[in-house]
């Protein structure tokens, strides 16, 4: 009895049903991910699988065609988001938290629900579902997480950076460029993060806004995965998340303070 | 007032945040090249002065004018003032060089004459060769005087300084005081300086502002406010000070601690209550003597580095501080003498608390926003406005701020040798002045109850 209360009061042990949750449903598979990339469907040791991938222009073109649907997504979401931030964090235009709330709520909201009330509201106004549909409704869906990183930052910045700005001689357009902008980029920065990487990776949205006429690379590999073809899935899978940990490397060597002042929620 | 004599014109400036009076007709005139500090408890306006005179913030009433124009309604970016901010606020994304060169590069100086410029500032404030370093792996005394560097760099007309030495150690505080004096000097710019340590105000100005409660309590020269303080505010909060009750007698003889003194001052009229100010340092002290003017027993001695602190207890019962090279034990009977320019008086602001009231029925009048039970009044109706007058010690203050009419705070306190002089301010902002011998300590909250026969009522 008494070790068992020891055991409970210790604080870093309240981590273990976690670390054994991230064991079985993180680090595991990948490490399978990684056996299956690397081995044939015998299970033999070979290449073949990435070979394949570059080989195969089908699936190449998808990797880069996600690509940049992601790129061209993440871009619109900056564009959109900023301003919305910027007015959010104004406590002059925006004197109640309302407003916040307002364009946070879609994150709470399931993707799916969102996505399939987009394919609705398409069919609704008779426009044509295909690229220009995927791109908004990935925008949509993705808006919010660039919103809020943004949102933070500019909310905690120190207000007398901007008065300093404006005692130096910077005119408002001035103090934007000069101060608002640069010390805004670690928000700007976390929310790329937020939108670019699980853009690359969706399918669901490819699928029901293009009536499966787009593959993008999420849906390549699970088309191979359901199709047993298991080690080009994973092959495959490992070739994004490689991509995803190079942004990840690459923005974290921009600030290293983004993950505390960009925090979602 | 228009000849440009002067380079800050402050015209009955007052500042509301809603309800909140924050400056209250502040008037303040400064010459080109002055020292000026605003000094003042954590509070009382000061900074918020310094703010609409950056721009930061505007006057809800009155007009500014710096080098004779108008710039009551002008955007910061337009003063031809610098501020220099209480936490440096230098841009964590710039180096020293960007952070200094802000101003210059924003008024499209060009490059080389920048280069020259930022080498000339970083002189002046001992940082060269720092100009490529990060502002935040600068120690706290370094962004000082980058921020100084930035702000002095744009030759502005007004340097505007916000409490700038408040995070630094006393030791480091010293050095860049005497720094900011001789860059005062060197630069010949006016500078106006926010500071609550009467200390620094007392080393670096020319000329003092002292400030409390948003309202502008003496300006003079450092010398002028340590040795002829207007009024209790001033002589408690610079310096060291006794400050007693007394009355002036005549011309030049004046009565307090139960002894009559001569004095230097005149001109109050005769038998006239006044306030004594005595600085502990002007109070000879000795071994009891018949020669003394007045005698009594020392309670404490500290040594305090330069001289020793001792407090006295006199014969007639009244506490003072007196600093003196030689030390008196506790217990030791000692005799004490006072010059006659070391008095100093100064007319009472008030001699009882007087408030503009309603009565509500023959028994019940309404001041500071309650009501109040009071004697019968015959001759009065109930609705007619009067005027209330109460003596400071019939006030009673309660700990429980539930068993009194009204609650109030504690403001100001003053230690008057045998009793406390409170200032407390009431819910609805009504100042009232209390005598006591309870110890009170500042912002403590306090339930305010008079007897109804000490409300002295008459018609206004």
């Amino acid at each position: 009895m008494n070790w068992l209360v020891k055991t409970f009061s210790r604080r870093h042990n309240w981590s273990i049903p976690y670390l054994i949750f991230l064991l079985i449903f993180v680090v595991l598979p990948m490490i399978l991910i990684v056996y299956y990339a690397f081995h044939d469907a015998d299970g033999n040791m070979t290449l073949r699988n990435f070979t394949k991938f570059i080989s195969n222009a089908e699936a190449a073109n998808t990797f880069v065609y996600s690509i940049g649907i992601a790129i061209i997504t993440t871009l619109l979401c900056i564009l959109l988001g900023y301003p919305a931030a910027y007015i959010l964090s104004n406590s002059e235009l925006c004197r109640s938290k309302v407003m916040v709330v307002l364009f946070i709520l879609p994150m709470w909201i399931n993707i799916l629900v969102r996505t399939l009330a987009t394919v609705a509201l398409f069919d609704f106004l008779s426009l044509p579902l295909g690229e220009g549909a995927l791109i908004f409704g990935m925008v949509y869906n993705f808006l919010p997480f660039m919103i809020y990183p943004i949102y933070n930052t500019m909310q905690k910045m120190d207000h007398s950076y901007i008065e300093a700005a404006q005692d130096l001689g910077a005119s408002p357009m001035k103090v934007f460029t000069k101060v608002m902008v640069p010390l805004s980029m670690p928000g700007v920065m976390s929310g790329v993060m937020m939108v670019f990487m699980p853009t690359i990776s969706t399918f669901a949205i490819a699928e029901l806004l293009t009536m499966n006429n787009i593959k993008l690379f999420g849906t390549t590999i699970q088309e191979n995965i359901n199709n047993g073809m298991w080690n080009y899935g994973a092959a495959l899978s490992l070739i994004m998340l490689v991509i995803i940990f190079a942004t990840n490397l690459f923005s974290d060597e921009d600030d290293t303070s983004t993950t505390n002042e960009g925090g979602i929620i | 007032m228009k000849d440009s004599n002067f380079i800050i014109e402050l015209n009955h400036i007052s500042k509301r945040f809603g309800d909140k009076v924050v400056l209250d007709d502040v008037s303040l005139f400064v010459k080109k090249g002055e020292f000026v500090t605003i000094l003042g408890p954590s509070g009382c306006g000061k900074t918020t002065l310094l703010r609409i005179l950056a721009g930061f913030g505007t006057a809800s009433e009155g007009e500014i004018r710096i080098a004779g124009e108008q710039m009551t309604d002008i955007p910061p970016h337009l003063r031809p003032v610098n501020t220099v901010f209480q936490r440096y606020a230098l841009f964590p994304h710039l180096n020293v060089y960007d952070n200094i060169a802000f101003g210059l590069k924003l008024k499209k100086v060009k490059a080389d004459e920048i280069d020259m410029r930022v080498r000339r500032a970083l002189k002046m404030v001992g940082m060269t060769d720092y100009e490529w370093r990060d502002v935040n792996s600068l120690s706290g005394g370094q962004q000082q005087r980058v921020a100084i560097a930035r702000a002095i760099i744009n030759q502005p007309q007004v340097l505007l300084l916000d409490e700038p030495l408040a995070a630094l150690d006393l030791k480091m505080r010293k050095d860049m005081q005497m720094e900011l004096k001789q860059m005062h000097k060197e630069l010949g710019i006016t500078f106006v300086y926010v500071t609550h340590d009467q200390e620094e105000a007392l080393t670096l100005s020319d000329t003092i502002v002292v400030m409390s409660e948003g309202r502008v309590q003496q300006i003079g020269t450092p010398i002028d406010i340590y040795n002829e303080p207007s009024n209790a505010f001033v002589a408690d909060f610079i310096g060291e000070s006794n400050i007693l009750n007394g009355t002036m007698i005549k011309d030049k003889a004046v009565s307090f601690l139960g002894h009559e003194f001569e004095c230097v001052d005149k001109g109050f009229g005769e038998n006239t209550p006044v306030d004594v100010v005595i600085r502990p340092e002007d109070i000879y002290i000795m071994a009891r003597t018949d020669s003394g003017m007045f005698n009594g027993v020392v309670q404490s001695c500290i040594f305090k580095g330069v001289h020793y602190e001792m407090t006295v207890n006199t014969a007639e019962g009244y506490e003072i501080m007196i600093q003196d090279y030689n030390a008196f034990e506790a217990g030791q009977e000692v005799s004490m003498i006072i010059k006659p320019s070391d008095i100093h008086v100064m007319k009472k602001e008030r001699l009882c608390n007087s408030f503009d009231g309603v009565m509500v029925d023959s028994t019940h009048v309404e001041i500071l926003g309650a009501s109040f039970v009071c004697a019968e009044q015959a001759d009065i109706e109930g609705g007619e406005k009067v005027k209330v007058e109460v003596a400071f010690e019939k006030i009673e203050l309660m700990d429980n701020k539930d068993d009194g009419v009204v609650e109030g705070d504690v403001r100001f306190i003053l230690y008057k040798g045998d009793h406390y002089h409170l200032t407390i301010r009431t819910e609805n902002g009504d100042n009232l002045y209390v005598n006591t011998c309870d110890v009170w300590d500042d912002r403590d909250i306090v339930g305010i109850k008079i007897q109804p026969e000490d409300l002295k009522i008459t018609k206004a």
